[in-house]
């Protein structure tokens, strides 16, 4: 479990991380979301000790990342794939890791393998590894110690599909067997489908947090959109019960539930050919939420392409 | 893992099939130091490195073999030509064991996994004396190979242990003082160049400004340990207790205050 209390760090006046505090809880998957420079990879950094937070406090299991005893073997980091020595063989980075730690050399081709990295390609020299090869050194390496903790920033960055969706296969294996999982993204579809809960974090503060359910009921706006083999005259009848009603290309949207529309198309008589929620959808919600650390500036979250 | 760690720590330890032992206990000294030799050895740079401090160490005897007369040809002499060259790669490899882990960014590694720095730089220190014992190692093996061929026939007398403490002495602080720079600098190209350049200029400022020049042995490295090749050479009468107070000086001048610079450097810096 990983305990972050009042967070804060700051760089002269700049706050990268400004009064956060959450919690990543053994057996589920904690998804850390928010756009570049949001604060993310420094919270991480300060979980490990290699930034000293300005106030604030961080522990994994009850302790201090500095208390932790061969920390290695309890909590599992990949802060940056391309942070291993350029000349150093795949083999040989695992290698270094494992004598730290006290581990058996076999266990380095234990991850080895669990990572698929083939014989010759642990051979080869870092400086010639793809960023998708060295992303599964670097989970490869996070879980040499066998560590109750994974703390993983931007780890899908540079895998190809393939290779995202067998990370999601790992990390929520391994917190279906109890472990504590975080990682970040900017990604919000990298993370949605293994997250069990997610934290959204911008411009250093949190803006929101809980699972994928209590985030979509954020979204207070209740809208549908339908279609139909004579639109006018659903958009007549639900005007007729006093909805707002505009269209939007073949289709049209709703200010009101899936039901309401249905119900109005069984009166008079309109056969629906296609009937959905409109609600804006985590992707608007995280962009709307984050909207002010934008680099883009305004942020159109509504009438999005559907 | 033991049962109460378990408890705290639900760790999905039944997917391993090695016993990985304790994890209670903290990182040996000694296995840090194994991995920070190993680290020196296992890249191409490394061990190149390493094979030139021996090359260039049998390179210079057999030069001085080739171009002395026939009574100078002892082991003392051997081991003498192979202090300046050695002088000049041991403190690399003193700034490599540091810089190369700002360079390549493995500290994130390193500390992540050993987060009490103090320890890393000890572990450090330790490899960095123990590569310079094996350069001496290197170079009393090869003095006495060339000795035995082709050495004068009385090419093993008269040798003092002095002279050899002093050789190895002399390596072993060239070494810290490299990793000193590279602690202070954390950047390879100016630890190299600052460890050269500096002692030049300061040789060249205390020999061209008169006012300068009496405190000279008190403040020059270069001065103070020129003060050893007379004491411990043929005619040698051993250093005084004024030569051995400047030796100390100039050493904490210019080995030990940037070290300790160094170490507070390494202890506050923020690793990205």
């Amino acid at each position: 479990m990983i305990t972050v209390e009042r967070l804060t760090k700051t760089y002269g006046g700049f706050r990268a991380v400004d009064d956060v505090s959450f919690t990543a809880q053994p057996g589920r998957v904690t998804g850390f979301l928010g756009p570049n420079g949001a604060g993310k990879t420094t919270t991480m950094r300060v979980m490990v000790g290699l930034t000293p937070p300005t106030s604030g406090s961080v522990t994994i299991n009850g302790r201090s990342y500095h208390d932790i005893p061969n920390p290695g073997r309890h909590v599992g980091v990949l802060l940056d794939a391309s942070a291993q020595h350029a000349g150093r063989t795949g083999r040989e980075i695992l290698t270094v890791g494992a004598k730290t730690m006290g581990l058996p050399v076999a266990r380095v081709d234990e991850m080895l393998a669990m990572v698929s990295l083939s014989d010759g390609e642990a051979k080869r020299r870092l400086r010639n590894y793809s960023l998708g090869m060295k992303q599964r050194l670097g989970i490869a390496h996070a879980l040499l110690g066998d560590p109750s903790v994974l703390i993983l920033d931007e780890p899908a960055n540079g895998l190809d599909p393939a290779g995202i969706r067998w990370m999601r296969s790992l990390l929520k294996g391994y917190a279906d067997r109890g472990g504590t999982v975080l990682l970040s993204s900017h990604l919000l579809h990298e993370v949605e489908l293994i997250a069990d809960e997610m934290i959204l974090i911008g411009n250093g503060t949190i803006v929101a947090q809980g699972d994928k359910a209590s985030l979509m009921a954020m979204d207070g706006n209740v809208s549908a959109v339908a279609s139909s083999l004579d639109n006018e005259a659903l958009a007549a009848a639900l005007t007729r019960r006093g909805v707002a009603v505009s269209a939007e290309g073949q289709t049209l949207r709703a200010a009101c539930s899936p039901e309401d529309v249905g119900r109005a198309a069984l009166e008079a008589g309109i056969v629906l050919t296609d009937l959905r929620s409109g609600a804006a959808g985590l992707e608007d919600l995280f962009l709307e939420l984050t909207a002010s650390t934008q680099r883009e500036g305004n942020v159109q979250t509504e009438g999005a392409p559907a | 893992m033991s049962a109460t760690s378990a408890e705290t720590n639900p760790a999905p330890s039944h997917r391993t099939s090695l016993d990985l032992g304790d994890a209670e206990r903290r990182i040996p000294l000694g296995r840090l130091v194994a991995v920070e030799l190993r680290k020196t050895a296992d890249t191409r740079a490394g061990r190149w490195l390493l094979g030139i401090i021996v090359g260039i160490t049998a390179a210079i005897m057999v030069i001085f073999f080739a171009i002395s007369d026939a009574d100078d040809r002892v082991f003392g002499n051997f081991i003498g030509v192979a202090a300046t060259p050695q002088g000049f790669v041991l403190p690399v490899l003193g700034i490599l064991l540091v810089t190369s882990e700002w360079g390549q960014r493995t500290a994130m590694v390193t500390f992540a996994l050993e987060p009490s720095r103090s320890r890393v730089i000890g572990a450090k220190v330790i490899a960095a004396l123990i590569w310079g014992l094996g350069a001496f190692v290197a170079a009393i093996a090869i003095g006495a190979l060339v000795t035995v061929l082709g050495g004068a026939s009385n090419g093993f007398e008269g040798l003092e242990v002095s002279v050899f403490a002093l050789f190895l002495g002399l390596q072993l602080l060239t070494i810290l003082q490299g990793l000193a720079y590279g602690l202070i600098f954390l950047n390879t190209p100016a630890a190299i160049v600052t460890f050269f350049v500096a002692p030049v200029a300061s040789q060249l400022i205390f020999n061209l400004v008169p006012a300068l020049r009496d405190s000279a042995p008190w403040l020059d490295l270069a001065t103070a340990q020129s003060a050893l090749f007379t004491a411990f050479g043929p005619e040698g009468a051993g250093l005084t207790g004024e030569e051995y107070a400047q030796l100390g000086t100039t050493a904490l001048i210019w080995i030990v205050l940037p070290f300790v610079a160094g170490w507070i450097r390494v202890m506050r810096a923020e690793l990205k």
